[in-house]
């Protein structure tokens, strides 16, 4: 790190102080539009991936991340680009939410070699290290080690970065969380486990993967807790902003429960879900929980937005996502002599 | 990926059907299962779901969420409850969505399982199975797609099954679900929906057999688990060429039938050895080297091996499908060892 950019860093950080919770009224419409157009983008996002893989135009398998938008959106809006994250295999949603291009992103999932991993990684390994996205991973609970070790990084290196860990409720079940949990409560790094609670471990609900009550487990640790409803992005907002701010300060990690659920099957090919949840129980949450329909609603309440905007909103998003789509469709696939590249640094 | 017709048919020929590879693994499951009330799964979305390839449907409704048990997704955690239970009276079969999730499990099979009975001096045995998957080439990539059976292989204590076709996922697994070892079968995620005819009822295949999977006088593929079919494309296409293609599939890797490899070589002089594991430090290399050791004097090339490239398994097609052997690949390498004209 130069001398200059960390003099700048104390001299912004001094600036900047605390970013405002989306509710606070100080909160300008100009926000407040641009949180809600993340969450359509990223439910556009995945209506087009959707399609590509049911009109076999998408290699591999991918899961969609729509209904979960607010939380996604709500933790990023507590973050600063220079913070981190660590993903999922559900991480579309964080990756926008994080800042990246839909169009690189559509690049990727096609396997192009203008995509955000040349091609390499694919759906769920996207990753986009310019806005502070460490990566997708593909094993449950695989980057509670990564995020803990940013941390204890951004500690070491003498920087105020803040790390937001997402995990499915899923890898609750994975004994790393816990050995890395009590490393970041011992030594009190900046780090916050979000745990998105989407009800199902792939086809199981998790009441029956998961013994006791979820947010005990941190607190076994002494690690701060919160609870929040996952489709209201404002809450999800407001609270993570409180938790980013203890972590800047030192006072060290936090959990975060994040309640929602996901629209789709658990990949794009779990069509037949009747087995394990309801068609009532998706109508229920599509209709009265949908994260994206009531923060319209509020918005409109509260005349910050009107129907007509928030309309345009959404049809800026389909042309951009259209073009996104278009863009990762066309470019051509890496050349072959990328398969040697890149095993060694 | 469909698989060849086989030149040698299955021994035993009453109620043989044509079934699918899921099918079969599933079947031997459940003639176990009825045969041993010992006998019990465990693992990710087993019971409903049966599995995401749907291999374990329906087991749970015959025999019940106790018997056919979902666990949380602690891989580590529920491998050492089988060798527990296994250690005690139980025949646990764990299933293991990915074969890129032996990781997780590692310390359990390999300082925990392989080892007890060794250390009690023969006095504990660890009867468990553990099903899991290889193969690339599914789109899935690099953490969905390895192939780490030479990992296990490594490991005395251990035994590895690695079944390519239908019927030897059935015999297979029923005789690694009697076995008093802790036995790793591997299943090429590729070939479940591959179908080939099965006996119905009672086939247990010794561990340690070979199979001539297609007899040969001018080279020996020594093929593994997905291989197998790339060998035996590959035979077809020489054997149109005039070159004869011994195919033989070792089936497990431990024990390992070296009689029947070094025959086989002995016979042809010359020979492959085709596996989907990463080239160097596979167990490509242990299986050329039993055969160099066998039959150098019988042998008119260097034993030479094809396995994945050494890269982890990229996702964009283009570049996935160069990592792994092809038919057209072992095909040219074939004959160049052979000195015909390419
Ligand atoms: C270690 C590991 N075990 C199993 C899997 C297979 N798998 C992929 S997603 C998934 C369910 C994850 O559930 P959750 O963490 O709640 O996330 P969600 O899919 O609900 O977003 C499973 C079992 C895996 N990828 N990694």
């Amino acid at each position: 790190m130069t001398g200059r950019s960390a003099a700048s860093k104390t001299a912004s950080k001094k600036r900047r102080g605390r970013r405002a919770a989306l509710e606070e009224p100080s909160v300008d419409a100009a926000r407040h539009l641009e949180t809600y157009r993340q969450m359509v983008r990223i439910r556009v996002f995945e209506e087009h991936a959707n399609d590509l893989y049911l009109t076999a135009k998408m290699p591999g398998l991918t899961h969609m991340y729509a209904g979960e938008e607010a939380v996604a959106v709500g933790v990023c809006d507590a973050l600063r680009r220079d913070d981190y994250i660590t993903s999922t295999h559900r991480g579309h949603g964080h990756c926008i939410a994080k800042g990246a291009r839909l169009d690189l992103m559509f690049a990727e999932l096609l396997g192009k070699a203008a995509g955000y991993n040349r091609g390499k990684g694919g759906s769920m390994h996207i990753a986009d290290q310019e806005n502070g996205n460490l990566g997708a991973n593909a094993i449950v609970g695989g980057s509670a080690g990564i995020a803990t070790g940013a941390a204890l990084s951004a500690r070491l290196r003498g920087t105020d970065q803040v790390v937001a860990c997402f995990f499915g409720e899923g890898a609750l079940g994975q004994g790393l969380l816990y050995e890395v949990m009590n490393m970041a409560q011992l030594w009190k790094l900046p780090v916050i486990y979000v745990c998105e609670n989407n009800l199902y471990n792939e086809y199981t609900h998790f009441e029956e993967t998961t013994a006791g009550t979820i947010l005990d487990r941190p607190r076994a640790f002494g690690i701060h807790t919160a609870e929040v409803d996952g489709q209201d992005v404002m809450a999800v907002a407001t609270v993570t902003a409180e938790l980013v701010e203890r972590a800047r300060q030192g006072e060290g990690p936090s959990f975060l429960l994040a309640h929602t659920y996901r629209y789709y099957g658990h990949h794009v090919g779990d069509i037949q879900r009747d087995y394990y949840r309801s068609k009532d129980e998706e109508a229920h949450w599509r209709s009265e929980r949908d994260p994206i329909a009531l923060y319209g609603a509020w918005l409109q309440e509260r005349d910050i937005a009107t129907a007509d905007e928030l309309g345009t909103i959404e049809a800026e998003v389909r042309d951009e996502a259209e073009k996104a789509v278009a863009f990762g469709l066309d470019a051509p696939y890496p050349d072959e002599g990328e398969v040697t590249l890149h095993v060694y640094a | 990926m469909s698989t060849p017709s086989r030149t040698v048919e299955p021994r035993a020929a009453a109620g043989v059907r044509t079934i699918t590879f899921a099918q079969a693994v599933n079947e031997a499951l459940a003639e176990e299962m009825r045969r041993d009330p010992a006998v019990f799964i465990l693992g990710e979305d087993v019971a409903e779901a049966g599995t995401p390839f749907k291999v374990l449907s329906g087991l749970v409704d015959e025999f019940g969420p106790e018997r056919v048990r979902d666990t949380p997704i602690s891989e580590a955690g529920f491998a050492g409850l089988a060798v527990g239970a296994a250690m005690t009276g139980m025949r646990p079969v764990v299933d293991l969505m990915f074969g890129d999730f032996l990781t997780l499990v590692m310390d359990q099979l390999v300082n925990q399982a392989a080892k007890t009975h060794y250390m009690s001096g023969g006095k504990l045995k660890v009867p468990m199975v553990l099903r899991t998957t290889l193969g690339a080439t599914r789109r899935s990539a690099a953490q969905h797609s390895q192939s780490l059976h030479a990992w296990v292989s490594h490991v005395p204590g251990l035994k590895v099954a690695l079944p390519a076709t239908p019927y030897d996922a059935k015999g297979l697994m029923k005789a690694a679900i009697r076995d008093d070892n802790p036995v790793v079968i591997v299943e090429d995620k590729l070939s479940f929906q591959d179908k080939g005819p099965v006996p119905e009822g009672e086939i247990v295949i010794p561990l340690g057999q070979a199979d001539v999977k297609r007899e040969g006088t001018d080279i020996t593929f020594i093929a593994t688990s997905s291989m197998v079919v790339v060998a035996l494309r590959a035979a077809e296409t020489l054997a149109a060429q005039g070159l004869s293609a011994e195919v033989v599939d070792p089936r497990s890797m431990v024990p390992l039938d070296t009689a029947t490899l070094v025959e086989s070589a002995k016979k042809t002089g010359r020979v492959v050895v085709i596996d989907e594991g990463h080239q160097s430090y596979g167990v490509s290399a242990e299986l050329a080297a039993v055969v160099a050791d066998g039959a150098f004097y019988h042998l008119d090339a260097p034993v030479k091996r094809l396995g994945a490239m050494d890269v982890p398994v990229p996702f964009s097609p283009v570049l996935e499908d160069l990592t792994v052997p092809t038919p057209e690949q072992l095909t040219a390498l074939a004959r160049e060892m052979c000195g015909a004209r390419s």
